[in-house]
């Protein structure tokens, strides 16, 4: 699994939503993952964990 | 936050539903509400062939990996575009799905097959965009005619018609909107019925399912389409659903079961044959518009219908 964007760390432990909620991310356009496994909004991070936040709009050509 | 169906722990919530579901009862739901799909509008049958258009994205992938679940004769087709390492990369996403699966994929590279790629194209009149889906339209038609496929299969999903419904309101596109349906049937010998099975599933779910089921597509945006008239409808229909779930749901689902009807019509238009292709347009022009655009990108004019057969 890729996502080629920027690498931040972010202060303090937290839910998921609060860790989005610090980044501006809407958590309905994003997955939260860690350890190859999928987060909800509510499961809660600890100092040091490394969560991947990918994108999952993707969107191109024709109106039909 | 527990699963709606089993209470195990939850590792997706579907706000739009008011739920939450654990990963194999995430997985039925999406299954599910394929088969809703498949099945409610007759879109294939068992024994039908079906082509899906994959990407090597999260959808098409995503939408491959189910309807094989499900046991459908399904190949795939990917489209080279010449989009530079993004269309490697996909290619190579596709290429390894289809070899784990042992299922059949056809590649397709518009450079070798047709003398034309995407950002060459873009250089014209036309967007990256435009260009990508007036030769998507195309080649998925004729090359599932020519493979004697029943159907063509999309991974377009719930928001993507969300998207696609919101651009042609805004704009009134009467035509675009009689011909925004799930399923498009065959009204011509040379045009293939054409599906969206996952059109019940919205993006974060595909995307939700891809992850679950450890399929490695990629995760990157076509480099040409970023900031594209579509994912600014996404993003102004996504800063919506944040504070009220379920409005593009019900935004999508209610054109379709109360709107739709209205327009019916409103795109009919006399077909004629390409006479490059031979394959049907509408309009004035002799010539169809993937024809015309593949003519002024490789400056010659290819052999006509009649010459092709001689």
């Amino acid at each position: 699994m890729r996502n080629p964007d920027r690498e931040v760390e972010v202060e303090g432990a937290g839910r998921v939503k609060d860790l989005l909620a610090k980044l501006g991310i809407p958590a309905s356009t994003v997955l939260v993952i860690r350890d190859r496994a999928l987060l909800t909004r509510e499961d809660v991070l600890v100092e040091g964990d490394r969560v991947e936040v990918r994108p999952v709009i993707s969107g191109g050509s024709g109106n039909s | 936050m527990r699963c709606r169906r089993c209470k195990k722990p939850a590792v997706v919530e579907v706000r739009r539903h008011n739920a939450a579901f654990c990963d194999s009862c995430f997985q039925a739901y999406v299954h599910a509400q394929v088969r809703k799909a498949v099945d409610g509008l007759g879109m294939f049958s068992c024994d039908e062939r079906i082509l899906v258009a994959v990407s090597g994205g999260k959808d098409s992938l995503a939408l491959w990996d189910i309807l094989i679940s499900q046991g459908y004769r399904v190949d795939g087709l990917y489209l080279g575009l010449g989009v530079g390492e993004y269309s490697k990369r996909s290619q190579r996403a596709c290429e390894a799905f289809a070899s784990e699966r042992r299922v059949n994929l056809r590649v397709y590279d518009t450079a070798i097959e047709e003398g034309y790629d995407v950002p060459r194209a873009a250089k014209g009149p036309r967007t990256p965009c435009s260009v990508c889906g007036l030769a998507k339209r195309h080649l998925f038609n004729r090359l599932a005619l020519e493979g004697g496929y029943d159907v063509v299969a999309t991974g377009h999903n719930l928001d993507d018609e969300a998207a696609v419904l919101l651009g042609n309101v805004l704009r009134w596109e009467t035509g675009y909107l009689a011909r925004q349906k799930p399923v498009l049937q065959s009204t011509h010998p040379g045009l293939a019925r054409k599906v969206k099975p996952l059109y019940r599933v919205a993006e974060r779910e595909t995307a939700a399912y891809a992850v679950l089921r450890d399929i490695d597509y990629v995760v990157q945006e076509c480099p040409l389409a970023v900031g594209n008239t579509q994912i600014e409808l996404k993003h102004a229909l996504d800063a919506i659903e944040e504070t009220s779930p379920g409005t593009k749901h019900a935004f999508l689902f209610g054109f379709l079961e109360r709107a739709a009807k209205a327009f019916e019509g409103e795109d009919a238009v006399e077909l004629h044959a390409c006479s490059r292709c031979d394959m049907p347009t509408g309009g004035a022009l002799e010539l169809c518009a993937y024809c015309r655009m593949r003519d002024s990108l490789t400056g010659s004019r290819g052999p006509s219908a009649e010459e092709e057969r001689l």
